[in-house]
């Protein structure tokens, strides 16, 4: 026997659905309020991947999230920092650059963003090119055709040959969970992923929809839960996608904290790829600071 | 049937083209003159409130964009609705123990009132906007332009008439609002929202909110995301509170508190203009 088995693929996992959206819909009236509800605002700011995914995408809108990120709210300089800023390949460079010295991590999408379409090759230089722009962190889309197909040793050995690519910079999974149909194929294409190497993985491209849903969000992070009691080994999750609203954040941190534990409540394990939650989370919390409402009118778009 | 209990309907909110409860859960009595329990209302939070806001926030892009003209179509069909309902209004004014000929007398003039703003939504930037003569080759102009999202906070007294004075000259300058009713009598104004759920009022436009000001009035004046208020409180500790609050952004205020709401007086179109600001803008000529 060897160290580490790599499971059956072809065996499912079941997943009861109305247990995971019963149990779901219990964690969400979880009421966090006042000191403890500031904290988790703070937490959840230092947590985003503050996106830009747009094909109108230009040097200067990058740098202009950049200091966002660096800087979520001027008027209150003692607020975390967000944890990257994610681009595409070709503005990693500019944002590099802009965050030098900050802390701030610059991410990557690659391999054929969003659809993967593509052949392992360009996928492969895709990557190589993100990550020699500077890249700390790829986030790659697992061909779905393929894993629907049932061909589950090709999403395997391309996972495993992207994290080789990507070197020392860290490997985040998109499984576009809005594609696979079931939570059983959730589960399993987490497995998957987990069992190839990922050092994160994530629900969604943020380009199609149902993008991050709880229950789904959930369905991974159980998955993640029993990836390290075999083998010891921590794998970050990060939901992305739709999620707007500070109160939503808020929940998605309960599921963490009820699942994974406190040693998941870190940037370094937890993300939300997102980019109109930081402007929600800074309104809050400023009222949660002045006792007054806030205008989206007082915050930077960007 | 003498021992029957009689079913005293609890009134809701009306808020985003819905009739929601508080989320809060609590409701308080209602009474009529004597003192009698009629009717329960809402008893809203300051939750209530913020909802509101992001309700009226997002209905007023739509509001502020449609013709001035369609608007005017709409107050108008909103008057039609309110003569068709005449008597639920007449009843739920008797109710709170007004005696017949007064509650004819405040639901026929409250009718009329938005008949009146109905015709000035297509002519306010006709009669107040003007063609500046400046000293370049520029053609200069301002036109009126809605203001925003408008807290209306309406008086205990003629709770229908007053709430429907306050409303319609703000929503025919284009503005989205959210109502404070009257405390003591909402039963009327709640009502007042079912009408303009069936007219063509577009869902947030206009909201509608009971219970207590001491508990809903801070959260609506201090709100960042409210762009004016509109006060017909008298009390003026009450009126502090509300310019101390509408400070902290620099809200529009209007306290409005005349002694006669018959009076004509209140069917001006600068109740209108209050609650718009003015666009100016810059054409350059060409030669």
């Amino acid at each position: 026997m060897s160290v580490l088995t790599i499971p059956d693929f072809n065996q499912t996992t079941p997943i009861d659905q109305i247990g995971v959206e019963e149990r779901v819909s219990r964690l969400n009236k979880r009421s966090i309020k006042k000191e403890s509800k500031l904290q988790a605002l703070k937490l959840a700011l230092s947590m985003i991947d503050h996106t830009t995914l747009e094909g109108k995408d230009s040097e200067g809108k990058v740098i202009q999230l950049c200091s966002k990120a660096r800087l979520p709210y001027a008027p209150m300089p003692n607020l975390p920092h967000v944890a990257a800023v994610c681009v595409y390949p070709n503005m990693v460079a500019t944002a590099k650059k802009a965050l030098q010295g900050t802390g701030v991590k610059v991410a990557s999408v690659a391999t054929a963003f969003p659809s993967g379409m593509a052949q392992l090759h360009i996928k492969l230089d895709d990557t190589r090119y993100a990550v020699s722009e500077g890249a700390d962190e790829i986030d790659m889309v697992i061909s779905r055709g393929e894993f629907l197909k049932g061909n589950y040793t090709f999403i395997f050995d391309e996972i495993a040959a992207i994290k080789e690519a990507c070197g020392e910079a860290h490997l985040k999974v998109i499984l576009e969970t809005g594609e696979l149909e079931t939570l059983e194929n959730v589960r399993k294409a987490s497995d998957i992923a987990m069992h190839a190497g990922a050092d994160f993985i994530k629900t969604s491209t943020g380009k199609i929809s149902p993008a991050a849903t709880q229950p789904v969000t959930l369905v991974m992070l159980e998955a993640i839960r029993d990836f390290y009691r075999d083998t010891g080994s921590m794998v970050g999750m990060k939901p992305a996608g739709g999620i707007r609203k500070a109160k939503e954040a808020l929940q998605y941190l309960v599921l963490v904290k009820e699942t994974l534990g406190s040693a998941w409540l870190t940037p370094e394990w937890f993300r939300f790829g997102a980019s109109s939650l930081t402007n929600d989370l800074l309104m809050q919390i400023v009222k949660q600071e002045t006792g007054v409402y806030q205008s989206i009118n007082y915050f930077s778009n960007d | 049937m003498a021992d029957r209990i009689e079913v005293l309907k609890t009134y809701k909110t009306y808020v985003g083209g819905k009739f929601p409860r508080s989320e809060s859960d609590r409701t308080y009595q209602i009474k009529d003159g004597k003192g009698k329990h009629i009717a329960n209302a809402c008893r809203c939070s300051r939750k209530d409130v913020r909802d509101a806001v992001v309700t009226a926030r997002s209905a007023f892009g739509g509001w502020s964009s449609r013709s001035a003209y369609n608007r005017g179509q709409v107050l108008y069909r909103i008057a039609e609705m309110l003569e068709g309902r005449k008597d639920q209004f007449l009843r739920e004014l008797q109710l709170a123990g007004i005696k017949e000929k007064d509650a004819k007398h405040e639901v026929h003039t409250a009718i009329d009132r938005v008949i009146y703003f109905a015709g000035w939504t297509d002519k306010i930037s006709q009669v107040f906007g003007t063609v500046n003569p400046v000293a370049s080759a520029h053609f200069n102009f301002s036109s009126p332009d809605a203001t925003g999202v408008v807290g209306i906070i309406a008086p205990e007294e003629y709770p229908l008439l007053s709430a429907i004075s306050m409303i319609a000259p703000v929503i025919a300058g284009g503005n989205s609002c959210i109502l404070l009713a009257s405390e003591t009598n909402p039963l009327p104004v709640v009502s007042f929202g079912e009408v303009l759920h069936a007219s063509d009022v577009p869902a947030g436009v206009v909201n509608i909110l009971t219970g207590y000001r001491s508990e809903t009035a801070e959260t609506i004046s201090s709100h960042k995301d409210v762009n004016a208020l509109f006060s017909s409180i008298s009390d003026n500790k009450f009126r502090k509170l509300i310019d101390e609050n509408a400070s902290i952004n620099v809200k529009r205020t209007e306290h409005y508190t005349p002694d006669d709401w018959y009076s004509d007086d209140h069917e001006n179109p600068y109740l209108v203009l209050k609650f718009m600001e003015t666009k100016t803008t810059w054409h350059p000529v060409g030669f």
